[in-house]
């Protein structure tokens, strides 16, 4: 590998940008590809496969090596379950963004090592621009402040949504949202009751159950 | 979680001497996926993994080789393999590492 591609590559993460590398194991050559080249490449059907599943692969004699941006996930309420996710997410390797325009929740002492915005979603989320690598919770409770977010998670390329509630504020959200003009697909991305169900009790088993069903979303896509 | 690849950079950039070891494929039980990436200089400082803890000696010394004769390698572990057995790769799976000076 020479200093240049290295270069390159490391410059493309701190950009959140994806990148392959792709290295003949015969000879040691080596190139780079963009997801946007990847139309046309005589690996396109496995480069893109990369991209998607984040899986780096022996093609031939090839070696494809992806390099996604950093995983983000963005939280909308700084309450207690966010506290106990954070953690979680950040040892998977996540970005963590936390939204919630009440100061009294959204406070440096309650979350010190996230990126936090003590305003309404929906005045920060569109500078975010949440992009597939990026997982979304919706965790306040209030429909004022997690509606506007989930109608803007659902136009995005998210690849995991969730919110909280029960199946009542669940069926209640999902008429609120459709009424926005979110169709049924569009609709089942969102979790809710959000995480798997492993009987999970207190915020911190929930919050395992809640990174669960998101690496699943990510790993595995939906089924 | 460690980004191996800044590191590699940051460590050139000190000017540093490095080679970058890389898991490319695996069969059966593996700790680290393909992908993973480990760095070594040519003091033998090295970051990140590419097994349980289990080659990675192995590795190191090859990757210091590497980064005086510039020709990379693949370096395959597996309980098949009587060297491997020796640094042992107890899972019970198989790795398939290449490894590569940056120069």
């Amino acid at each position: 590998m020479t200093p240049e591609i290295l270069a390159e590559i490391s410059a493309a993460r701190k950009k959140r940008m994806a990148v392959a590398l792709i290295t003949d194991m015969k000879t040691g050559a080596q190139q780079i590809v963009h997801p946007d080249d990847v139309r046309g490449h005589a690996l396109s059907a496995d480069l893109e496969k990369g991209f998607r599943f984040d899986k780096s692969a022996m093609v031939g004699d090839h070696f494809v090596a992806v390099y996604n941006p950093p995983l983000r996930l963005v939280i909308i309420g700084a309450v207690l379950i966010a506290q106990s996710v954070i953690p979680l997410a950040q040892a998977c390797g996540f970005d963590v963004t936390v939204i919630d325009p009440r100061g009294a929740f959204a406070t440096g002492a309650r979350f010190p090592d996230v990126s936090l915005h003590a305003d309404w979603p929906q005045d920060v989320l569109p500078k975010l621009g949440l992009d597939a690598r990026t997982g979304f919770m919706a965790l306040t409770h209030d429909p004022k402040i997690d509606d506007p977010a989930l109608d803007l998670a659902l136009k995005s390329h998210a690849f995991y949504i969730g919110a909280l509630g029960s199946k009542k504020t669940q069926s209640a959200r999902r008429e609120r949202l459709s009424a926005l003009g979110f169709d049924d697909v569009a609709l089942s991305r969102v979790r809710g009751p959000i995480g798997l169900n492993i009987g999970a009790v207190g915020s911190a088993e929930i919050a395992v159950s809640i990174m669960a069903e998101m690496i699943k979303a990510l790993r595995l896509g939906f089924e | 979680m460690m980004d191996v690849l800044q590191i590699t950079n940051a460590w050139v950039g000190q000017g540093r001497k490095v080679a970058l070891a890389t898991v490319v494929e695996t069969w059966g039980s593996a700790p680290q996926p393909v992908g993973s990436q480990l760095v070594v200089d040519a003091d033998g400082n090295f970051m990140g993994a590419v097994s349980g803890g289990c080659v990675e000696g192995d590795v190191i010394s090859t990757a210091v080789d590497i980064i005086n004769t510039g020709i990379p390698r693949i370096l395959e572990f597996g309980v098949a393999d009587e060297t491997a057995w020796r640094v042992g790769l107890a899972c019970g799976g198989r790795i398939k590492i290449y490894i590569e000076a940056v120069a």
